[in-house]
């Protein structure tokens, strides 16, 4: 028995209505960019500013990208996912110390190692607490949101604390390598050297990212598992190892965010992971939950936003990311690419 | 008479009777029974946070969702009294107006959080109310000139309601404006308690609560899931802010360490799972104990810190700053072990 | 039974508080296709989804293969070689169609010449093979699903009604399939509503009804008895 004739399948064409809808999330960034320029006038201010914007985004976007798949692939929403951040920054910092010679040496091989250890180690670190943190604490409130709301805030505290038992409840000072001080002039725009690097590291764990996501075997399991989890295990994968997986590499980027973020600031606390979380939850409820791409435009949205209204309205710019997310739920309910669940 | 005062909602368990009604009594002669400032002014914070923590209940425990913006409409409430008084000047008409101005701007922001996350998913909630409390909490001290900033606001209050007022003495306590204080607040709680009691255990409570277990179950019956999860966050928030009226009235002081802070939030979870999710009687017991543990544990944990000075990692682990770390211990170990709280267990034991 | 492929024995399964199966037992025989039939809403479904560990038994036994796989996981159940093609298809629509396949290919990359036999079977696949699979149509999407779990020789598929919903002239394109499939030996245990098609494919029934099951025997027997059709199942007669 074959075909029926009647039977023709064609594909239907999207209008052109739909395929802007579709692409209207990716257009967001350079509107965004588009806009500042034409609020903030000076284009030496407004490329410090943009590219201040994407260093701040590039490092939020590597702190909310294991939260947004955690919640994708089980479900599971972890409020001490900030935790992580501090933790690797802690970790972090200590290396950096340790390496002083590296780092105050007049060499950007040596400063560049330096900080390459440093993340190892944070990510390393971040990873280890977050395998055992995922088999104490999240393993036993799968299926319930509320005790995993409940759990994890009080595991943050908990981890919040024993950084204040180890480091000391003092916020740390640290400067960058010697190297990534002082910023480069572009067109008469200042732009900072560290800030730079790091839209570089942002932008090469992105297509890193995307890499594996689209082109290995682990990144079909992981983007099928976050459709519908119950047929990826139909089909043989067992799912839970794969989360365990993503649980502990998303931590460790956290921690690796959480190095960079230090060296950002200059500074590190303990409390700051939790801070960070305010940021990431806007980001991953307007990128909507579960899509890496939607948590990537997000972040770089929330960054620019941030640095041009800190520019332009000091006072308001935490405020204009509550409007943003408000614009935004307006626009997209469920946040600009929302996962569709296959149920 | 008693059990329709309470709503039909009786405590099920001897002990917690008992527990119930002696708390009952000390609050209500805790001026007679407890001499002292610093005696009052615990009753007196344990009588709010009752009344706060009770509301956060009727969120977390009977319909299931987390806020994390729960102290921002108790700071609401708080920052309206104090703005009236400042600006009406010292009169009840500013405690009133504030009072309902604080209210009526914490249903308002619940209704619009609401809308925007809980049509989509309860969990949206958790997480906006987190960003819009601390996005709250970071204008409320950069906007000083209208708030006063870190350092809050100081403001007057009816002379009736300050120690200054003196009437004379009862069983050798003095009466002064400071006792009436006191009783505006234990009648004002203990009203609003009795409230929220009858809305938990109207038809309305029992569509929370079928909500709660089964979303899409009430959603088929024929219940709007929404409507019933926004009118209990509006609700829930105005109580919240009510709470931080009478707290501005006792305290006479604003600031976002009273009222806003992160802090406090926490303080408000632990009590609400430590006496007992989706029990009102839960409240008075979480807050209860966690007050006084509060007030007098954090001494405790100083003496033993220098008791144990000379072993190494001990004393940095009980000293008083790391109260946070015991708690968050606690508060784990709560959901795991007892997630019905003190109540709950208090009923399985009968 | 000797020849049976799986069995089922006294099967209870709960759905929060709801008891759905409430003693099932019947047993699948090697090489044959099994109807599992019945009204909506008797268990058909939640027997399927038992079987393959989506709901967990409460009670009774599962044997697969002469195996015990009552608690096991449910991907050792795909493993030990289930094929599951469910009720609501299971399509990973943000995935292509070539992507939904690989996937499904447990041992590493599609047979080519089995991937050739599913081609000629629903050529749309080949057509759309780079498409989302979420944009295929009903019926593409079912046949994605069904050559998902045909990708590999698996001992027993699992497959929830395959015509739902779908129109005539597809109906006749998967018969054909399921057709070719049965001639080359292949243990199916098949939920499905449209009578015709069961009597087209099946060699074994299973009726259910409330939960339990209440008759079992040859397909044949069931199709030429208007009367124990209409006990069972309350068929009427347009229902043919």
């Amino acid at each position: 028995m074959t075909i029926a004739p009647e039977h023709n399948p064609v594909f239907a064409r999207l209008g052109w209505r739909d395929r802007l809808g579709q692409s209207a999330p990716y257009l967001l960034v350079p509107v965004l960019i588009a806009a500042g320029f034409a609020a903030i006038g000076a284009p030496s201010s407004w490329l410090t500013l943009t590219v201040s914007g994407l260093a701040m985004g590039m490092m939020i976007f590597i702190m909310a990208s294991g939260l947004t798949l955690v919640f994708g692939l089980m479900d599971v929403i972890n409020f001490g996912h900030g935790a992580f951040i501090s933790l690797g920054a802690y970790m972090g910092v200590s290396v950096l110390f340790w390496l002083s010679g590296w780092t105050e040496a007049a060499s950007l091989a040596l400063n560049v190692g330096a900080i390459g250890l440093a993340i190892l180690a944070a990510m390393l670190f971040a990873g280890a607490v977050s395998w055992a943190f995922e088999r104490t604490i999240v393993r036993p409130v799968y299926g319930s949101h509320l005790k995993q709301i409940l759990i994890t805030v009080g595991a943050l505290i908990v981890l919040e604390q024993l950084i204040h038992v180890i480091w000391g409840a003092e916020e740390i000072f640290l400067l960058r390598p010697e190297s990534l001080r002082g910023a480069v002039t572009f067109f008469g725009a200042a732009l900072e050297k560290y800030r730079i690097l790091a839209v570089v590291i942002g932008l090469g764990i992105f297509i890193a990212m995307r890499l594996v996501l689209r082109h290995t075997k682990i990144g079909l399991i992981v983007r099928a598992g976050v459709q519908n989890g119950e047929m990826v295990e139909a089909l043989g994968y067992r799912l839970r190892l794969v989360f365990v997986g993503v649980f502990i590499a998303g931590s460790a980027l956290a921690g690796l965010g959480g190095v960079m973020w230090a060296l950002y600031e200059q500074v590190i606390t303990a409390g700051m992971g939790e801070n960070m979380m305010i940021l990431i939850f806007i980001v991953v409820i307007i990128g909507g939950l579960g899509s890496v791409e939607g948590a990537f435009i997000g972040a770089l949205l929330v960054g620019l936003l941030q640095n041009y209204v800190a520019f332009l309205e000091p006072k308001l710019a935490l405020v204009s990311n509550i409007a943003l997310m408000t614009a935004i739920l307006m626009w997209r309910p469920q946040g600009m690419m929302p996962v569709v669940k296959a149920k | 008479m008693l059990t329709r005062l309470i709503s039909g909602d009786t405590p099920r368990s001897p002990v917690l009777a008992a527990l119930l009604g002696a708390i009952l009594v000390a609050l209500m002669f805790a001026p007679f029974l407890f001499p002292g400032v610093r005696a009052l002014d615990t009753a007196a914070t344990i009588c709010i946070f009752i009344l706060l923590v009770a509301s956060y209940d009727l969120l977390l425990g009977y319909t299931g969702i987390v806020s994390f913006a729960h102290t921002m409409f108790f700071g609401m409430g708080a920052y309206g009294v104090a703005l009236a008084s400042i600006h009406m000047g010292r009169s009840y008409e500013a405690l009133i107006t504030g009072t309902v101005l604080g209210a009526a701007a914490a249903a308002l922001f619940a209704l619009v959080i609401a809308l925007f996350s809980l049509r989509v998913r309860a969990i949206f909630f958790a997480m906006i109310t987190l960003a819009v409390a601390s996005a709250m909490a970071v204008l409320v001290s950069q906007l000083f000139q209208i708030t006063g900033g870190e350092d809050g606001l100081t403001y007057r209050i009816p002379r009736e309601l300050t120690p200054a007022f003196r009437l004379g003495e009862i069983f050798d306590t003095r009466i002064n404006g400071r006792i009436l204080n006191y009783y505006l607040v234990f009648f004002s709680c203990l009203m609003l308690f009795l409230l929220l009691l009858r809305v938990v255990n109207s038809p309305f409570g029992r569509v929370l609560q079928a909500i709660r277990e089964n979303e899409f179950r009430a959603q088929a019956i024929g219940y709007k899931v929404v409507l019933y999860r926004t009118t209990a966050t509006c609700l829930s928030a105005a109580m919240a802010a009510l709470a931080g009226s009478l707290y501005a009235i006792w305290l006479r002081y604003v600031g976002p360490d009273t009222t806003l802070s992160f802090e406090i939030m926490l303080d408000v979870l632990l009590m609400v799972v430590i006496g007992g999710m989706g029990t009102l009687y839960g409240a008075v017991l979480g807050s209860v104990i966690f007050v006084l543990a509060h007030n007098y544990l954090q001494n405790l944990m100083g003496a033993g810190a220098e008791m144990f000075q000379n072993i190494p990692i001990l004393p940095d682990l009980i000293n008083p700053d790391r109260w946070l770390l015991w708690l968050g211990v606690l508060f784990v170990l709560s959901v795991y072990f007892f997630p019905t709280g003190i109540v709950g267990r208090l009923r399985a034991n009968r | 039974m000797s020849d049976a492929l799986l069995s089922l024995e006294n099967i209870r399964t709960d759905i929060a508080q709801y008891h759905i199966l409430k003693g099932v037992s019947f047993s699948v025989p090697r090489g044959q296709v099994t109807m599992l039939l019945g009204r909506n809403g008797v268990g058909k479904t939640t027997s399927l989804r038992t079987i393959m560990g989506l709901w967990q038994a409460k009670e009774g036994t599962l044997t697969f293969d002469g195996a015990d796989i009552t608690g096991a996981p449910i991907s050792a159940r795909a493993r030990a070689g289930i094929g599951f093609v469910p009720e609501d298809m299971g399509i990973f629509g943000d995935l292509s169609v070539e992507e939904n396949m690989v996937l499904a290919a447990t041992n590493g990359m599609p047979d080519p010449a089995r991937l050739e036999w599913l081609f000629s079977a629903f050529p749309a696949l080949r057509t759309f093979w780079k498409s989302q699979a979420g944009a295929l149509s009903g019926g593409q999407k079912q046949m994605l699903s069904i050559a998902r779990a045909m990708i590999e020789d698996r001992k027993l598929y699992l497959i929830d009604e395959p015509t739902k919903g779908l129109a005539p002239a597809i109906i006749s394109t998967m018969v054909g399939a399921l057709r070719t499939l049965k001639q080359q030996g292949a243990t199916v245990l098949m939920v499905e509503q449209n009578f015709s098609v069961a009597k087209a494919l099946g060699d074994q029934a299973v009726v259910m009804d409330d939960g339990v099951v209440v008759w079992t025997g040859a397909m044949a027997e069931l199709a030429e008895s208007s009367a124990l059709q209409e006990r069972l199942m309350g068929l009427s007669m347009e229902a043919h």
